[in-house]
This record gives C-alpha cells, sequence and structure tokens, in this order.
C-alpha cells in the first residue's frame, strides 16, 4: 500500500471503526439473538414422548449440569487418589518394606474426557489421511498415467458412507491386531480408521490438481535447471501446490469430523459419538437437552478445527494475495 | 573462418494438431559466433519462440538440429539459460533464494558454501538488485521481477543466452532502463545472446546481427541484417545518427512491406490465433 493511501484511510479511520464495528460484533450478536428467539418459540411446539423438544435456556441447564458432573468427577477422582497415597504411607511407615498397591481411579468418562476422546481420535485419523494422500496425490497429480489408472477407483470410493465401512472395518481389525495387552483400544482403531477411509479423497484429488497445474513455466525452469526428480518435486511441485494441498486438508478436516460422529456411535469408542448415542438409550427427561449440548459443542469444535486449519494455511501460504475464506 | 559456436541447420518443426500437422518452421539455418548478439524479430505467431525454445531445448526439431559448442541439443540445460518473457520467478521464494537454487544447481560441488553465497550476490549487484535481494517477487515490480529473472540466468554462466521477448511486457521507460542495463552487463560479460523481440528499436539498439523471419505458417529466416554501431552504443546519441536510422528503415521496411499481414483485424486473426496454438501462446501475453 502507498504512503497515500495509507494516511488516507487514518484520516477517516474513526468514521469507519463505529461501521465496522457495527458489522463485525452488531450484526452476528442480532442473528444470534434472533436465532435462540427462534429456537425457543420453534422448540416448545415440539412435544416427544421425552418431554419438550429442548430450547436454550434447557440446553444452558444441561451444559452446566455436565460441567457440574466433571467437577464432581475430578473431585471423587482426586479423593480417591488421595485416600490410596495415604494409605499407602500409613503401611510404609508401619514397615519400609510392605509392598504397596497403585490402582488407576476407574470411574466413568465425562463429558469432557469424551471431547477429549473425540479430539485425539479425528486427529489421529487425519493425520494418517494426511501421510497417505498427500503423496499419493503428488503421485498423481504427476502421472497422467496413474491419474487415468486410479480416478475410477477414488471417484467411486470417495462417496462411501462411514457407516459402510465401519462393519468391514470392525472385522478386519478384530482379525489382524490381535495383542494379549493392546496399546490401542479396538474401538478407537475402528473409529480412526474408518475416518481415515472417509477423509483421503478431498486431499488426494485436491493435491493432485495442485500438482497437475503447476505452471508452464515453472516446469521449464526445473527443465533449464535440470533438477531431478526429487529436487523438483521438493522445490517445484510442492510449494506450488501448496494452496490447493490446504484447500485439500480443510475439506478432509471437516469430513473427518463429521464422519467421526457417526463412527463413534457406532464402534462404542468412548467419544462424543458414544456419548449422543448413550443418552438417546438412556431417555431420561435430560437427555434430549444433554444431545443438544452435545450438538452444539460438536459445532463449535468443527469450527475452531476449520478455523486453525485456515490459520495454519495462512501461515504456509506463499500466495498472500490467494483469498482464503 | 572457425567453426560457428552455435549452429542451427535445417531445422523444421511440426505439431500435432486435431485437424493434421502444422508446420511452424521450415528449415530455419543460422550460425552464431560466441559473442554475439543476435535479435530474432517478425510478426506475432511467426514462430521466434519456437525457435528459441528449440535451442533451449524444451521443443524438439522434427527435421534438422541445433548444434552448440560441438554438442548436439537434445535437451533443456543451464548451459542454455533462458531469461523468460513473465520472469517465471518461484513466487516463494525471496530474489536471493531465486538465484541461488540455479547457482547452486549448477554449480553442485564445484563452489563452496561462500563462493555460492557471494556468486549470487554479484550477479544480483550486476542487475543492481542488491537492495532488494530479500524480496519475495510479489513485492517487487515487473521490471524487478525481469532483473532478478535476467541475474539468474547469468549466474548459470550460459554458453548462450536465450531472452523471450525480456521486455516485452514492461513499459516504455523500463524497459529502456533494462536495455541500458543489459548492454552494459553485454560489454563485461560478452555473453552469446539470442534475444526475441517485437520492437525495432530495441533490436537495432542492442544487435550485432537482426534476423528477421517470414510470417508462419512454414515460417523461416527472410533477411539477416548486420548492425554495424559503434559499442557502446548511446540511445540518445544513436537517435540522430543517419545509419542507426538506416538500420532501423530495413527492419520496418521488411516487417511492414515484405512481411506485410494481410489481414482482417477482427475474425480472421481470432482464426489464425487459435490455430497457430503452439507459439500464440506465448505471443499473446505481452498484449
Amino acid at each position: 500500500m502507498s504512503m497515500s493511501q495509507a494516511l488516507n484511510w487514518k484520516s477517516v479511520a474513526p468514521k469507519l471503526d463505529v461501521g465496522n464495528l457495527i458489522r463485525s460484533v452488531g450484526v452476528p450478536f442480532i442473528g444470534i439473538v434472533l436465532f435462540l428467539f427462534f429456537w425457543q418459540v420453534g422448540a416448545n411446539q415440539v412435544d416427544t414422548s421425552l418431554g419438550k423438544f429442548p430450547g436454550p435456556s434447557e440446553v444452558y441447564l444441561q451444559a452446566k449440569n455436565l460441567v457440574q458432573e466433571h467437577q464432581d468427577a475430578r473431585a471423587k477422582e482426586a479423593a480417591f487418589y488421595k485416600r490410596q497415597d495415604e494409605r499407602n504411607a500409613k503401611k510404609l511407615a508401619k514397615d519400609p518394606n510392605a509392598k504397596i498397591k497403585v490402582r488407576k481411579y476407574t470411574g466413568k468418562e465425562t463429558f469432557f474426557d469424551q471431547i477429549l476422546t473425540s479430539l485425539v481420535t479425528v486427529l489421529s485419523g487425519f493425520i494418517v489421511a494426511t501421510i497417505i494422500a498427500v503423496p499419493l496425490g503428488i503421485m498423481i497429480g504427476l502421472s497422467k498415467t496413474l491419474n487415468s489408472a486410479l480416478n475410477p477407483v477414488i471417484q467411486t470410493f470417495k462417496p462411501v458412507s462411514p457407516l459402510a465401512w465401519l462393519p468391514l472395518v470392525t472385522m478386519v481389525v478384530s482379525a489382524v491386531y490381535v495383542s494379549d495387552d493392546p496399546f490401542f483400544a479396538k474401538s478407537f482403531l475402528n473409529s480412526m480408521i474408518t475416518v481415515t477411509l472417509c477423509c483421503l479423497w478431498p486431499t488426494v484429488l485436491n493435491t493432485s490438481v495442485g500438482v497437475a497445474s503447476v505452471s508452464q513455466d515453472l516446469q521449464n525452469v526445473s527443465k533449464v535447471l535440470r533438477l531431478n526428480w526429487i529436487t523438483h518435486v521438493r522445490k517445484i511441485v510442492l510449494p506450488s501446490s501448496i494452496p490447493m494441498i490446504f484447500t485439500g486438508l480443510r475439506l478432509s478436516l471437516g469430513i473427518a469430523w463429521m464422519v467421526l460422529i457417526a463412527a463413534e456411535m457406532l464402534a462404542q469408542n468412548p467419544g462424543l459419538g458414544k456419548f449422543v448415542w448413550d443418552e438417546f438409550q438412556n431417555g431420561s427427561s435430560n437427555s434430549l437437552g444433554r444431545i443438544m449440548v452435545a450438538v452444539l459443542v460438536i459445532g463449535f469444535i468443527g469450527f475452531l478445527l476449520d478455523y486453525a486449519m485456515l490459520q495454519l494455511q495462512k501461515a504456509v501460504n506463499w500466495d498472500k494475495s490467494s483469498q482464503t475464506r | 573462418m572457425q567453426r560457428p559456436h552455435l549452429e542451427l541447420s535445417q531445422v523444421s518443426i511440426e505439431f500435432p494438431t486435431p485437424t493434421g500437422p502444422f508446420k511452424a518452421l521450415d528449415k530455419v539455418d543460422l550460425k552464431i559466433q560466441e559473442g554475439e548478439f543476435i535479435s530474432l524479430i517478425g510478426h506475432s505467431g511467426c514462430g521466434k519462440s519456437t525457435v528459441l525454445n528449440i535451442v533451449a531445448g524444451l521443443y524438439q526439431a522434427t527435421e534438422g538440429g541445433v548444434v552448440l559448442a560441438g554438442k548436439e541439443v537434445t535437451e533443456p540445460g543451464p548451459e542454455r539459460a533462458v531469461v523468460f518473457q513473465n520472469h517465471s520467478l518461484l513466487p516463494w521464494l525471496s530474489a536471493y533464494e531465486n538465484v541461488e537454487l540455479a547457482v547452486k544447481q549448477v554449480f553442485k560441488g564445484e563452489k563452496s558454501k561462500r563462493e555460492i553465497q557471494e556468486w549470487v550476490d554479484h550477479n544480483l549487484e550486476l542487475v543492481h538488485m542488491s537492495h532488494a535481494r530479500n524480496k519475495k517477487p510479489d513485492e517487487i515490480s515487473g521490471g524487478m521481477k525481469q532483473r532478478v529473472g535476467i541475474a539468474r540466468a547469468l549466474a548459470m554462466q550460459p554458453s548462450v543466452l536465450l531472452m523471450d521477448e525480456p521486455f516485452g511486457a514492461l513499459d516504455a521507460l523500463t524497459r529502456a532502463h533494462l536495455q541500458d542495463s543489459l548492454m552494459e552487463i553485454q560489454n563485461q560479460l560478452k555473453n552469446t545472446v539470442i534475444m526475441i523481440t517485437h520492437d525495432v528499436d530495441e533490436a537495432v539498439l542492442l544487435s550485432d546481427r537482426i534476423v528477421m523471419m517470414t510470417n508462419g505458417p512454414e515460417a523461416t529466416i527472410g533477411e539477416i541484417l548486420d548492425v554495424d554501431l559503434e559499442r557502446p552504443r548511446n540511445r540518445l546519441e544513436l537517435a540522430d545518427q543517419p545509419e542507426y536510422n538506416h538500420y532501423r528503415a530495413e527492419v520496418l521496411k521488411f516487417l511492414y512491406e515484405k512481411q506485410r499481414k494481410i489481414e482482417d483485424f477482427s475474425s480472421a486473426k481470432d482464426a489464425r490465433d487459435k490455430k497457430t496454438k503452439p507459439d500464440s501462446e506465448n505471443e499473446e501475453q505481452v498484449a
């Protein structure tokens, strides 16, 4: 930006700020208030066997309950370890050679533990998918033959629902992953692999398109310099397709998060999906409200994941002029 | 007479098109001595860029071939460095890193880390770009990008420097600046250069010989004009010299009398542009 422009901006800044403030804070605020209003009104019209559909106030109450339950559980856990430590200390005081037992607290996961499990699962699945998809996408983008060979396969697998994969994954994991002391729980592996299978494709496709559309001029530069294959990929192809790769990764992460909830429901991985399913099976008068809390949390985490990905994309993207939203 | 440094003999090329092969060049013969500055001039779509791309090794001649310093050209290589029309810098690297990539590739194992660094800086200095060495291409003007592009090509110490309308996309003042810089550099380094241009003044000012090409398809060399003007040349002094104007007039005559394009501007041009795809792709970006 030129100097004169910069000065210009400054001189009109106060006026603009008010307008900006209204647009950036005021308008979304009004949107949210309207949404809550219609939600409350609408919810009151819907009767279910478990009572009225939860409105915002009910959901707020249930959210508070979930926080309370979490704090209670943590307090219990702390108390358990405290008791155990005291008992062991006493034993040791009596007899320094006494065998002491340290047991792990085995309480039920709280809502927040489940959020954490979900995050760990989705990120593991997403990372595995990325490790497979980016190199695969690069290969496909570089070779027209490979592209023609794999495109029908990719197009076929791309629209497959996670629910279709899950039974297969479950059976394969049960058959292949046999261990007396498994490091990973099977439910975790099932969910993670399902997530991987479903979220591979956008990254593969976008990476391959990005790689295939490296500008002819830059390819000529590479030829004139006689860059070998690896340097060509590292110095020309990869940086040049970074914007497309990240577009793919963002899509993939979005899909991963959506798929995860469904996978967890069926695989009984102790995450948000299981929480929703358990509450549904539970069928108490609070259940719908608690599920609605989960829905909001799932949405909000999805938003945060996308936002984080966007920031990462902005940080590594050399093309600062490109529009990333 | 010594053997020419660079020799194009009977170079023809055909491009496959849906309507059959399209012969862009027909029997181009050209001998270039070491240290010569050659301009290729001709109308759009006449195959100038194609000639350059064949010398660069980016296209393969269908018939005939190119011999550089006793070796046949079969593939692209840094001894035939190209300055591309639209600079072709890697947008994610700074000016320094762009030149460094080329230097590292060409002098791998020959120069120490320090020598590489000095050589890159030396070449940026040569094109007066030291002040912007750490800027990315997006942050500098078109003329500056082209300077870095030239530095990158010079840094490879090519035995022939190929320039594809290097100043075509620049405004007149910037172009004049860069032409002066190029003459100054050429004075020091005495490179062998082939430059494509649309600009008659540019051709006369810079060249030892001007190669004028006939219109395509089946384009070939029409005339070659020796420019016997003393160096160093100064554009202001030359403007008044009858010899200079004579050379200009010769080129203009060739372009606008002998090779005048007879065509209806609107529809015929579109049709032709579509037909001569391989070359016109490069040319169109000038406009």
